[in-house]
C-alpha cells in the first residue's frame, strides 16, 4: 500500500463535518480577452510564427469545410455531418501541442486535430462519400475518420468508448518506452458514460500517460450542462480521481496550447494522466439529424458568436505582427476552391469492391462468409439493376 | 380513428398510459424538453411535468440501473435508449438485474413493470453504429420479455401491453418506420397480446416469419411469389420472446414449409431459434429445408447496405428454392 491510498493520509475530526459542494474553485486559465489582447500578467506561450499561422489557418479552413459540408448534407450529397464550430481553437491548439508521434483518440468532433496532423481535403471526402480510397474502406457514417500514418485512431460512434482504451493504448506507449502520450478526447455529456469513470480510475491507478481532453461544450445533443452533472464540471472529477487537472478557457487557442503543452510534459516525465476541461460552447447544432431551436435561444447563441475562438486568435496573430491579410485570403479561397473541386471528385469515386463486405470482419475470411458473399453475388447477377454500386464488378 | 405514424402511436401510447397511471415515469437521453431524438416522448414533459418525463444524463448503464431501481419500488419506468447500438453499456444491468429480480428473490422483488423502448435496425445509411438489430442477444436471456411492432396500430397497442405486463419489456421499434409507415390507430385505450404472432397474410404453400420492419419486405416477396402462383402465409412474430411457436407451428402443418426473415446476422441469429423449434414440432410436415433469409455474418455496413439487407428479391428467391426442393 503506498502513500495515496493509506488511511495514515487521513486526518481525524470530531466536528460532524459534511463537506458541501462547492468547496473547491477550479479556475479557468485564460490567457487572450475576448478581442485578442493578452490579459494583465499573462505570458503567452512559446510559439513560432509558422505554429501560429498554422493553428490560425486550421481553424479558418475546418469552419470552411464544416459550412460547406452541412450545405453539401442539404443538397442530399451526403448523409451526415456534423461540425465543430465554435469549438476550433480547442481541438486545433491541443493538436497543435502534441508531437506526430502521439496518439489521438476522437469521439467525432476533432476534425480539426486531423486537419492540424496534415489530412488533406481529399481525405476528408473520400471517407465522407464512402468511396474506395478511404482507408477505412467506406464502412462508417460520415465524419468517422481514422488514419494511421498520422496516428489518429479511427472513430467509433458509441460515446465514451475510446477513454479506457486511450488509458490501455498510453499504458503500452509507456511499456515500450514509445516517448509518446495518446490524448484522448471527449464532451461532457460522453463524461457521463461508465467508460468515463472506469477509463479515469484505471488511467490514475496504472499511471498511463494520457491526457484526457474533455470539450465541455455545454449541450450534449439537446442536454444542457445543468442537466448533465451537478458538481464543478468534470475538472472537479479529476481530482477525484488522484489526476493532475486543469481547466481552460477553450475559446482561448494560447490558453489551451500552453495548458496542453505542459500536461504533455507532465504526462511524459511523471508517467501520469492529466485531465484537461476546456470550456467551450457548441455553436453548432449537434449534427445535420438535430435542430437547436428546439432546445435553446438564438440570443443565447449570439452571446457566444461573440467569444469566436477564430476572431481572437486572429487578433492576436495580427497584434504580433505576423498576419499577412492578402496571403490569408488567397489562402481562404483556395481552401474554398479545394473543398467544391474534392467534393465533385470524391462523390464520382466508386464504393469498395463487394469482397470488401466480408474483408476484415477477421484476418482472413473464414468459410461461412465465403459461402455468403458467393451465394450474394449470384444474387446480384441474377438482379442487376437492384444493386447498382455492385452489379457491374461481379458479371 | 386518426391517421399516425408510428412515432406518433407510440407518443399516443405513452400518453395514454401515463394519463392512466400516475407511477409511469419516462426517462432518457434527450428525451425531455426536446422530446427525444426522434420525438417519440414530444409533449410529455409538457403534460406531466418534469418529475414525470426527464432527460438522464448520458448514461446507458445508469439509466437501466435507475429504471430498475425505480421498477422495483413500485414505479413504472418507461426507459429510452436512443438507439438499440447503444444498449450494450447497459447489458450488465438488462441480463443480470433486470431479467433476473423476480427469480433471484424468490418472487419478493421485481422489474416487471419496466418497459425499455429503444430504436433499432437499418435502412437508413446508419453504418455500423446505427443500425443494428440486437435482439438475438436478449432472446438468450430468460425473464425478459420482447416485443417488435410493425406499423403504428401494432405499435400502440403493444406498447400499452408491454407497459402493463407484469414482466420486464424490451420493446424495439423500427426506425426505418417511424415516420414512412401510416395507418389508423384507434384513439383510445386497446392493448394487442403479448406472446402471440399475427397471420397478417393467409395461404397454404409457404410459411414466412419476419417481425418489425422486415413483415413489409417479406410481404413483397409474397406478392411477387403469387405472381407465380405460389400463396405464401405471411406471419409478424410480433413477440420474440416469449415467441408464438404454436401458430408458427399450426401454419407450418398446413403449408409444410418455412422461411424466416431477419436483418441481424444469419449465424445465433433469432431465426435458428424458430427453425430448431419447428424441425422437431413439425418434422414430418416439411417438404423442404426451413429456409433463412437473413443479413450477412459481418458488422453492419455502410457502402454496401443494400448488398447486406435481406431486402425483398433475396426472399423471393428463397421462396422459390423453397418450393422447388
Amino acid at each position: 500500500m503506498n502513500d495515496r491510498n493509506h488511511l495514515s493520509k487521513v486526518s481525524s475530526t470530531t466536528s460532524v463535518n459534511i463537506i458541501e459542494d462547492g468547496i473547491v474553485d477550479i479556475p479557468m486559465l485564460q490567457l487572450l480577452n475576448e478581442d485578442g489582447e493578452l490579459l494583465k500578467g499573462a505570458v503567452a506561450p512559446e510559439l513560432s510564427q509558422d505554429q501560429a499561422t498554422r493553428i490560425l489557418k486550421t481553424m479558418e479552413y475546418i469552419r470552411l469545410l464544416d459550412e460547406r459540408m452541412i450545405a453539401a448534407q442539404r443538397q442530399g450529397r451526403i448523409s451526415f455531418y456534423l461540425a465543430c464550430t465554435g469549438e476550433e481553437a480547442a481541438t486545433t491548439a491541443s493538436a497543435a501541442a502534441l508531437f506526430e508521434h502521439d496518439m489521438i483518440m476522437s469521439q467525432y468532433r476533432e476534425q480539426a486535430a486531423l486537419a492540424y496532423r496534415g489530412y488533406t481535403t481529399e481525405q476528408f471526402m473520400n471517407q465522407m462519400f464512402s468511396n474506395r480510397l478511404d482507408p477505412n474502406k467506406g464502412r462508417q457514417m460520415p465524419i468517422h475518420y481514422g488514419d494511421k500514418a498520422l496516428n489518429f485512431m479511427t472513430i467509433s460512434s458509441p460515446l465514451g468508448t475510446q477513454i479506457p482504451q486511450a488509458s490501455g493504448y498510453a499504458y503500452g506507449q509507456k511499456l515500450q518506452g514509445n516517448d509518446a502520450v495518446t490524448i484522448c478526447y471527449f464532451g461532457e455529456g460522453a463524461a457521463s458514460e461508465g467508460d468515463f469513470h472506469a477509463g479515469l480510475n484505471m488511467a490514475a491507478v496504472l499511471n498511463c500517460p494520457v491526457i484526457f481532453f474533455c470539450r465541455n461544450n455545454g449541450y450534449a445533443i439537446s442536454t444542457p450542462a445543468e442537466e448533465q452533472f451537478a458538481g464543478d464540471g468534470i475538472a472537479s472529477r479529476g481530482i477525484g480521481y488522484g489526476i493532475k487537472t486543469i481547466r481552460v478557457d477553450g475559446n482561448d487557442a494560447l490558453a489551451v496550447f500552453i495548458a496542453t503543452q505542459q500536461a504533455r510534459e507532465i504526462a511524459l516525465k511523471d508517467k501520469c494522466p492529466v485531465l484537461i476541461e476546456a470550456m467551450t460552447y457548441r455553436l453548432a447544432a449537434h449534427s445535420t439529424s438535430d435542430d437547436p431551436t428546439g432546445y435553446r435561444s438564438k440570443e443565447e447563441e449570439a452571446k457566444w458568436r461573440l467569444k469566436d475562438p477564430i476572431n481572437r486568435f486572429k487578433q492576436w496573430v495580427i497584434g504580433k505582427g505576423w498576419f499577412d491579410e492578402a496571403e490569408h485570403e488567397a489562402y481562404i479561397t483556395k481552401s474554398r476552391e479545394d473543398i467544391l473541386a474534392a467534393v465533385k471528385t470524391a462523390e464520382k469515386v466508386a464504393v469498395c469492391d463487394i469482397d470488401d463486405l466480408v474483408n476484415d470482419v477477421y484476418d482472413t475470411v473464414p468459410w461461412h462468409l465465403e459461402e455468403q458473399l458467393t451465394h450474394l453475388k449470384t444474387h446480384i447477377k441474377k438482379y442487376p439493376d437492384n444493386y447498382p454500386k455492385t452489379s457491374a464488378e461481379v458479371k | 380513428m386518426a391517421k399516425m405514424n408510428l412515432l406518433q402511436a407510440i407518443n399516443n401510447a405513452l400518453i395514454t398510459e401515463m394519463e392512466r397511471n400516475e407511477k409511469v415515469v419516462v426517462f432518457g437521453e434527450d428525451v425531455g424538453h426536446f422530446g427525444g431524438v426522434f420525438r417519440a416522448t414530444s409533449n410529455l414533459q409538457e403534460k406531466f411535468g418534469k418529475d414525470r418525463c426527464f432527460n438522464s444524463p448520458l448514461t446507458e448503464q445508469g439509466i437501466i440501473g435507475f429504471a430498475n431501481g425505480l421498477a422495483a419500488q413500485g414505479s413504472f419506468p418507461v426507459a429510452e435508449i436512443q438507439f438499440a447500438d447503444y444498449i450494450f453499456p447497459a447489458f450488465d444491468q438488462i441480463v443480470n438485474e433486470t431479467a433476473k429480480w423476480r427469480y433471484r428473490s424468490g418472487g419478493q422483488f421485481s422489474c416487471g413493470s419496466l418497459t425499455i423502448r429503444t430504436p433499432y435496425g437499418g435502412g437508413i445509411h446508419g453504418g455500423l453504429y446505427h443500425s443494428q438489430s440486437p435482439e438475438a442477444y436478449f432472446a438468450h436471456t430468460p425473464g425478459l420479455k420482447i416485443v417488435v411492432p410493425r406499423n403504428p396500430y401494432q405499435a400502440k397497442g403493444l406498447l400499452l401491453a408491454s407497459m402493463r405486463d407484469d414482466n420486464p419489456v424490451l420493446f424495439m421499434e423500427p426506425k426505418r418506420l417511424y415516420r414512412a409507415a401510416v395507418s389508423d390507430v384507434p384513439e383510445e385505450d386497446y392493448t394487442l397480446p403479448l406472446g402471440k404472432a399475427d397471420v397478417v397474410e393467409e395461404g397454404s404453400d409457404i410459411t414466412l416469419v419476419a417481425w418489425g420492419a422486415q413483415v413489409e419486405v417479406v410481404q413483397q416477396a409474397a406478392a411477387m411469389a403469387r405472381e407465380d402462383g405460389v400463396s405464401c402465409e405471411v406471419i409478424d412474430l410480433r413477440s420474440i420472446l416469449p415467441w408464438d411457436a404454436q401458430r408458427i407451428s399450426e401454419s407450418v402443418m398446413k403449408t409444410g414449409r418455412l422461411l424466416i426473415n431477419h436483418e441481424a446476422p444469419q449465424t445465433g441469429g433469432f431465426a435458428s431459434e424458430i427453425a430448431a423449434t419447428i424441425q422437431d414440432k413439425c418434422f414430418l410436415y416439411l417438404e423442404a429445408p426451413i429456409a433463412r433469409v437473413c443479413g450477412l455474418d459481418t458488422p453492419y455496413p455502410l457502402a454496401h447496405e443494400k448488398e447486406y439487407m435481406p431486402d425483398h428479391l433475396k426472399t423471393y428467391e428463397a421462396i422459390k428454392r423453397t418450393m422447388n426442393y
